[in-house]
Parts: C-alpha cells; structure tokens; sequence
C-alpha cells in the first residue's frame, strides 16, 4: 500500500467526520473581510456608466463637465463614440471619485448619444423553417461541445464542414488536448480553415441533425411513445457580494488587486495582459468570496476599469462593486433551454428512442447546448439544436452548466412516457439502469435508499391526485451525474521546530469548505489538532492552485496537502528515528504523538519530535496530479437521486415543497458536515430555481425587468419544506477516492419538483420556473404548451 | 480634476456650492434638502444630490462615531465607508434581503432602507457589537456548529435577525422560525442550519 493513500476508515481520526468549518467563528463575527469590505484609507470610489439600450451605436460621448467636478479623481472611457453596443448594460465610462455620492453625480453629468438599433431578446420557439447555420465554428462553440461530450466524429465533421472563426494556437492545442479532448479532434483544429466570424442576420443557429440508430424503425416499433414539451428560462446567478475588484499601483509597474474570484491563481495574467505589464508584479488577494457559482472567472471590464482609474488618479486604490441591478442585467446567467422530445418504450420498458429539437439562448453568444438525453444513453436517436442570440449580458457558467436544463427535459419526458405506460416512474428508471454506463452500480445502490427516505412506496400514487379538495399533492424524482475530477493543485507544506505547521496555497474557499478540507486532510495525516495548522489561502504569491469551477477544488487541494502532509511526516521521521532508536519506516504520527509502531510506549509529543529538527524548518512542495507519487487520489464521475414531494392548490396555483430527499456519492467524504451542508444548499438553491427565478426581458426596451431582489425572488426560509441528506459512503466509495461535490445535487431538484408537480395536478407544466400563472394555465389548457 | 483638498477653489471650475461650503465649514447649518440641486461645474449646472455634507453622530455599539456625510447617505453606507464596520453587507441595497440588518433601539432594521441623519439619537448594534470581545454569542456558536453558513455573506444579517427573533420569541415553532425568519435571503443554502440554530438555541437569547 502507498503511503500517499488516504488511509483506512480505522486509521482516520478527522477525514470522513462532521467537523464545523474553521473559518466559522471569524464568518458569524462579521469579522472575515470580504473584496466589497475592503476600505484602506484614501479609498476611491468607482462607478460605472452603462447603456441604457439593448442594442445601440455610441455617436458621441462628452465627460469634460464629470472630469471638473470636485472630488472627481479619474475618467476612463471603456467604450467610445462609433462603437456598436450589443446588450442593455453594457460598460461605457468609469469615474473615480472620493466618494460614492460624488461618483454617482459624475455619471450623470456624462453626456452620451446614441444611435438606437433594433434588438431581439426572445427565446421562444424559432419558426419551423430556419436556415442551417453554415457559419464558421466560434472558440465558444467548440467548447461548447467539448463540454456536453458530442461525438467526436460529429465535431470534426462540423469543423471540416464550417471552418473555425478563431485561431488556436500551439499552446491552445496542447491545454485543450491535455485536457482530454480527443487527438482527431484536436488536429482536426490544426487543419481546419479559418474563415471570418459572420454576423448573419438571423439570431438562429441551427445545428445539423445528430442521428445514431434507426429512430424511425425505433419509434414504429415501439410499445409507447410519449411527446411532450419541456425547458427551463433564463436565471441569474445572484450572488450576493456582487462582482468588483480594487486596482492599487504602489509603483508605475506594480499592482495589488483585491477581486471577488473563484480564480485567484488565474486572475494576475488576464489583468497583466491588456495592461502591458508583467504578471509577476501584479499580486492578487481574496480572503473571503460572498458567492460565484460560476460566474467570477475574470477580472472582467470593470475590474480592468478599476486598473486603469487608479494609474490615472496616482495609483491611489480604486473599487468598483457592481450595483445590484448591473449585477443582475451584465454579470452571469444561465442560459434558457427548451425542447419539444419524442420519446419510446418497448413492452419490456425499455427505452428504445429519443428524438428531440431543443433551442435556448445565452446572450449574444447562442445558448448552451444541453446533453440530451441526460444520463441515458438511449440507443436510437435524433436531436437538433437551436442556439438564439439575443441581446443581453452573457451567459456564464451556472454550477453545472447545462445539466439541471437536460435533466428537466430528459427526466420530465421519461415520466411522461412511466405515466403513459402506468408504471412507476422508479421502476422505468431501474428497468433502464443499463444504460447509464459506468454508473448504473451507484444509481442502483442510491434508488431504493432515496425511495426508503421518501417513503415512496407509501406515497406514490399514480398521475393526478384523487383525493378531494383543492392542494393535490405528489412525488418525483431525477437523477443526475458530474465529473468533478481534483484540478492541479500545488501547496508548500512547512513543519516549524517549535511543531507548527504551515501551508500556503493559492487557492480560494467559496463556502464550499475548503480552508476546513484542507486543514483536515493535513491535521489527520500528522497525527495532531487541526488547531495546529496554520492555513494561508487568497494570494496569489503563493503555490499556484486551480480555478474553482467544475467541482474540481476538493479532489484537487486535498490530493496536493496529502502528498505534502506524508512527505512532510517522513522528513520528518527521519529526524526522529534516531532519538527513538528507531528507523524512519518504523514511525507513526498519531493522537499527538510520533512513535515506534510496534511498541507505542516510545514515543515523543509532537513538539518534541519537531524539536529534532533543529534550528531550521523544513518546506515540502504537494502536487496535484502527481504520477511520481500514486496512486491517484482523485477521481471522476458521480452518480446522485433525489426525490420531492409537493402540493399544488390547484385554485392559486401555488406549488409548496413538502420535502426533499437527496442522496449522493462523491467518492470519500472528507468533511461529513460541508458536504452535507453542499447538498442542502443544492437542494434549496434548486428549489429556488425551480420555483421562482426568471431572468425576465421586456421585448419593448430589451432591457431585464427584474433587476434586482424584490421581483428576483429566491427561496426564502418558509419555502424549503423538509430536507433529508444521504451521502453514500464506506465500500465501494470511499477508495474511489475525492471527488468534487458543488455541481452534482444542484441539477436533479428543478426536474424532481417537476415531476411532482406533473404527478400532483395530472399534467405538465411545462417550464421552470413553476410559477402560479404557468401552473394555472397549464390546469386549464392540458399542459404542454409551448406558449406558457 | 481638482484635488477635494486643496483649499482654494480652482481657476478653471470657479467655486462650486459643495466646495464653498465645505471651505466655510457652514455644512450644519444648511437645511437638509433631499431632491436634486443644480450646482455649477466647468460652466455648465450639474444636477446633485443633497445641499453637502453635515456632521453626522451615531450611537454605534456603545460609542459616539462622528463623520461629515450628505444626506443622502444610508447608516449602511455609513457604517461600512465612514466606520469601517462592514460586517453588515450591502447586496440589494433597496430593503429586500435583509444582509445588512442591525438593531436599531433594539428592533431589527435594514440598514440601506435608513438614512443615516435619520439614525440621529437612536442607539444602533451591528453584528460587531452583539459579541464581547472575541467570545461569540450563543447565536455565533449555534451557526457554526449547526453549519448554518456556506460563503457567509447573508450571514451577520441572519445572526442580528436570529438574535432579535429568539430574544421576541423564546420557544418558537417552526412556524413562528418561517415567518420571523423570512425578511433574510440567503443564496448559498443555509437555511437548513439557520433553522436548526434557531431550535437549538431557544431559550438562551435574552
């Protein structure tokens, strides 16, 4: 057995526990400084002006009278006169100013005209009859597809047939194989020709047909067909610390940027690069983050805007935090997707065919493209998809993105077609497991756990409520998957004489519990209190860590400190040996104490053995991935069920949640408390999103109606109902080792509540969210509209 | 651009109201007008808010905080910029998510939905003043043990909201937890763990 190993259920004092977050107490002392709490003194104020227009050209732009204005430190122009703006929102000028009131008179005093354009910001149903779109392939389409696994024969095809419209370098080439695309498919990049990216006039972009089987000879064959309607609108991603970052220039060739990021190791070239000076002088700092669920990758135009205020006004520090309703218009949503889907059974119930033509948008940039069908590989298919640009603020990731819109449409038709056959919808799932590949044993493992918590036998009733009254009440499920592989992860791991322990990682703790997973892992590893470590995260200067995105960060930081933590304790070791008359291998590190293995009695205290040192500490270095040290200790690929039960006054068209059941694996459990803590805001954030959100543009102004938080409802405290965790755990998954857990429990509630509702009230509702007017118009018309 | 320091009023941009009366130090005396003021700026009358700044004295946590502000500024606004109290949070700045909650004469308030002249003479508590010292409150301990936070920005606001709903209801229902609880949002999730604070810790909130 490796040493690197995470060890033995036996030989774990922390890992796999419930243990509060360690930077709790600082959090509920209102104590932890966040970006938006960063006040140093001479502090400016920055402000942004944004267009009022969905689509629009600047024709002439004045900030003379903003620039003379007392207490006004800086102007800088983020986009002139003669250039087209393409979404409500959009950053115009930044003012810097001693003060927020005395920034907010400065905008107002800029003068700008504009050209105004004609917008479109609808995703409803494109017309029947829509052009292929031949246009070159964009960067963003590629990885799209990349993204949501399309074939990779189907993605050569279309790169031969379309061209690209950017140019991939080596080094593009090199990431992107590494990080697993297939070689055809990258050299199929370095061969394709480049054309012009074209601004066609249409806002569709129809996909080719995909077609794998006979779908036809599938369907006419088949025991049952159901047909139906499903999709999920536009959300934010609401954070509540809105976007911003503070720019200092202590020297003409030096910066310290505070940023609200899920990307502090990534952050110092995107801002080193349009400012023309090295990365290496630009030191980047977050300590706590309020909030980004994908959304706070870049330094983005405001946060250069900040950069270029602060050279202007000396290098003075210049901050700029989003005002809620910029938020909400410009800084990240999730993207809309809907899709009419035909889909077939055979008498066994078997799922034998899918057909499906879906459309969404993103913005300017299409829509995502979801992986339809989610989780079941049905064998016969056909599917086409309609990206539709519109203009409004572009879409980012949103925690798994793509997954929670496939999952409402692909697991609200397979309970269509359970209710069409009379069957349980458990049952037409478990029939099907097969063809879920790799993870059928996880599902089959989670379906009659979830179904005990739910009491689903007890509860289910066929389609429609019987019972009298109005509230009819009913059950669902869905099932989802995510990667969730560690990412690179360095740390420098330094065992002090006087027995403290140091780790220094450039990486950042969402809320997801990431200071608390490290500390565990390196706490557990040496035998000693995790009050003995000291933990430095959110700068930049330190050992380079990944992004967090993916629900890659866990698998990633615990991988790097274990490998630190053991190579740290061997050094160690061998320190020690000899005053324990021992040698190294024959060494533990347990419950405070460093000892000979087969007789614990000799033994040394933990700051008895690091007094052997000597006078100097000792740094290691902890890599993720790590060949030169295996095995791996991250993996890929989880597997989750969740269920929900609801009532529907079918008078109001209310729908309650009543409870929830979610059952996960992601692989070994570090911290049995933040997980489960993952899981419960996963439950209510889909809630949420199934419920009440809706990024709502009026086709008038093109502008978002709902900008802020009294009409961008979220679920508040009354509207969670009960909530039950089961995190799969011991044989079977814990030796798969960590695997990351943000994404995976957010996908399944939208279309597990769905399916409840469909249960409740007899018929669909078609879209997300399921707001009183859907529900009563579906009541009234039968369900599966595309017009609700 | 003029340097809000210097003393003597710019050749280029002639006094300006605000700067006059900021050199004169007559701030206090001006009425506290609310609705846009034109003021002159480089020849041209700029529309502003608020007649200029005044002396503002809060009771904050126990101690007198004074600070030149224009009426228009909120206590949130005060209390983060002028104090460096930025445990309260501003996110939708409009009275909706209850993140920048505090006490004000012992009633809950949102912050931005106060201006701070107005705070004159009443006594606030931020979620810095809840706590002695560096011992957290019974609340404080609850969150942290129940895990009743993930990035911990709606968190002061909920602690402050939490603490005056246990103190008003000593033995709350889940019921009385969904109503009292509701002027809060959180984004990440927690309201699992606020709700399990808010059962543990019944009875130990005076």
């Amino acid at each position: 057995m490796s040493e690197y190993q995470w060890p033995d259920p036996a030989t774990r004092p922390l890992l796999g526990k419930p243990i509060s977050r360690v930077d709790g107490p600082v959090k509920v002392s209102g104590r932890a400084k966040y970006t938006y709490d960063y006040n140093p003194d001479g502090l400016l104020a920055g402000k942004i002006l944004r267009c009022p227009y969905a689509h629009a050209r600047i024709t002439s732009l004045d900030t003379s009278v903003a620039e003379r204005m007392s207490g006004v430190k800086a102007v800088h122009v983020i986009q002139g006169p003669g250039i087209e703006v393409f979404w409500a929102g959009d950053e115009i000028v930044g003012v810097a100013a001693v003060d927020e009131p005395t920034a907010e008179d400065a905008i107002r005093a800029i003068r700008v005209q504009y050209e105004v354009l004609p917008h479109f910001v609808s995703d409803a149903e494109p017309p029947k009859n829509i052009a292929l779109d031949t246009g070159p392939m964009s960067r963003d389409n590629f990885e799209d597809m990349e993204d949501n696994q399309v074939p990779d024969e189907q993605v050569i095809a279309a790169i031969q047939r379309n061209g690209i419209s950017f140019k991939p370098d080596e080094k593009y080439l090199k990431a992107a194989q590494e990080s697993g695309v297939d070689p055809k498919v990258v050299q199929a990049l370095r061969t394709a020709k480049y054309a012009e990216a074209t601004t066609s006039r249409s806002p569709y972009k129809k996909t080719a047909v995909q077609t794998q089987g006979e779908p036809d000879k599938a369907f006419a064959s088949a025991a049952a067909v159901s047909e139906g309607i499903y999709g999920a609108s536009c959300i934010t991603h609401c954070c509540l610390e809105t976007h911003g970052m503070a720019s200092e220039w202590p020297t003409d060739e030096d910066m310290t940027v505070h940023i609200s990021t899920q990307n502090l190791s990534g952050i110092a070239g995107q801002v080193a690069e349009p400012l023309g000076i090295p990365a290496g002088n630009i030191q980047v700092l977050e300590q706590y983050i309020g909030g980004g669920f994908g959304s706070k990758f870049s330094p983005d135009r405001w946060g250069m805007t900040t950069a270029h205020l602060s050279k202007k006004a000396g290098g003075k520090p210049v901050k700029i935090m989003l005002e809620r309703d910029a938020e909400q218009e410009v800084a990240g949503m999730r993207p809309s997707t809907f899709a009419r889907v035909k889909i077939a059974a055979d008498k066994e119930g078997k799922l034998v065919a899918w057909e499906s033509r879906s459309w969404g948008t993103g913005g300017m940039g299409g829509g995502g493209t979801p992986p339809l069908p989610y989780i079941f590989e049905i064998p016969n298919q056909r599917k086409q998809n309609i990206a539709i640009a519109t203009n409004q603020g572009s879409a980012r990731a949103w925690r798994a993105p793509n997954h929670p819109q496939a999952a409402v449409i692909s697991m609200g038709a397979i309970e269509d077609l359970a209710a069409r056959m009379n069957l349980d919808p458990v049952e037409l799932i478990t029939r099907n497991l097969e063809l879920t590949g790799t993870r059928k044993k996880i599902y089959r493992d989670e379906l009659p756990i979830a179904a005990e918590l739910m009491e689903w036998k007890k509860n289910w009733h066929p389609r429609g409520d019987k019972s009298p009254g109005p509230v009819k009440r009913g059950l669902g499920l869905s099932l989802h998957t995510w990667g969730g592989r560690g990412h690179n992860s360095d740390c420098d791991f330094t065992l002090h004489p006087d027995g403290s322990v140091e780790i220094k990682m450039a990486t950042q703790d969402l809320g997801t519990g990431c200071r608390t997973l490290i500390t565990i892992v390196a706490a557990d590893t040496l035998g000693i209190p995790m009050e003995n470590i000291k933990l430095l995260i959110g700068d930049s200067r330190y050992p380079v860590s990944g992004a967090s995105g993916g629900s890659t960060t866990s698998g990633g930081v615990t991988s790097s400190t274990r490998r630190a933590a053991v190579d740290a304790r061997q050094q160690l070791f061998a320190k020690v040996a000899p005053a324990l008359q021992a040698k190294p291998e024959e060494l533990e590190a347990v419950n405070g104490f460093v000892r000979v293995k087969s007789d614990p009695g000799r033994s040394l205290s933990w700051k008895e053995a690091c007094s052997k040192m000597g006078a100097m500490p000792l740094t290691v270095r902890g890599k993720n991935p790590d060949k030169s040290k295996p095995p791996d200790l991250t993996n890929s690929g989880v597997g989750g069920v969740q269920m929900a039960d609801v009532s529907v006054d079918t008078e109001t068209g209310i729908v309650r949640v009543n409870r929830m059941v979610a059952v996960q694996d992601c692989g070994l459990v570090v911290d049995v408390k933040t997980a489960e803590s993952q899981v419960l805001g996963a439950l209510i954030m889909g809630i949420s999103y199934a419920l009440y959100e809706e990024k709502i543009l009026d086709p008038v102004t093109g502008r978002m109606l709902n900008p802020n938080m009294e009409f961008y409802r979220l679920a508040g405290i009354a509207d969670i109902g009960e909530l039950k965790v089961h995190m799969m755990t011991g044989k079977g998954y814990d030796e798969r080792g960590v695997i990351g857990l943000a994404e995976p429990p957010v996908v399944s509630p939208g279309a597990a509540i769905s399916n409840a509702v469909a249960n409740a009230i007899g018929v669909r509702v078609p879209f997300l969210p399921l707001t009183p007017d859907r529900v009563l118009a579906a009541l009234e018309q039968g369900g599966a509209h595309a017009s609700l | 651009m003029k340097d809000d320091t210097a003393q003597k009023p710019d050749s280029n941009s002639g006094v300006t109201r605000r700067d006059f009366m900021k050199i004169s130090g007559i701030g206090v005396a001006v009425p506290l007008v609310l609705g846009p003021k034109l003021v002159e700026a480089a020849g041209e009358e700029v529309a502003v808010h608020g007649p200029g700044k005044v002396a503002v004295t809060l009771d904050v946590n126990g101690r007198k905080l004074t600070a030149q502000l224009e009426p228009r500024v909120t206590l949130l606004d005060a209390l983060r910029d002028n104090f460096n109290l930025t445990g309260a949070k501003r996110v939708c700045d409009r009275g909706a998510c209850g993140a920048c909650t505090v006490l004000m004469d012992g009633k809950t308030v949102y912050a931005c939905a106060v201006l701070a002249i107005d705070a004159q003479n009443t006594k606030i508590t931020t979620i810095e003043g809840l706590a002695q010292g560096d011992a957290l409150t019974p609340v404080m301990e609850a969150f942290v043990e129940h895990d009743a936070q993930q990035c911990g920005f709606c968190t002061p606001g909920f602690i402050v909201a939490t603490t005056h709903f246990l103190a008003s209801h000593p033995s709350p229902t889940m019921e009385d937890i969904r109503r009292g609880l509701s002027g809060n949002y959180c984004r990440c999730g927690t309201y699992n763990g606020i709700r399990a604070v808010a059962l543990a810790t019944k009875g130990r909130v005076s």
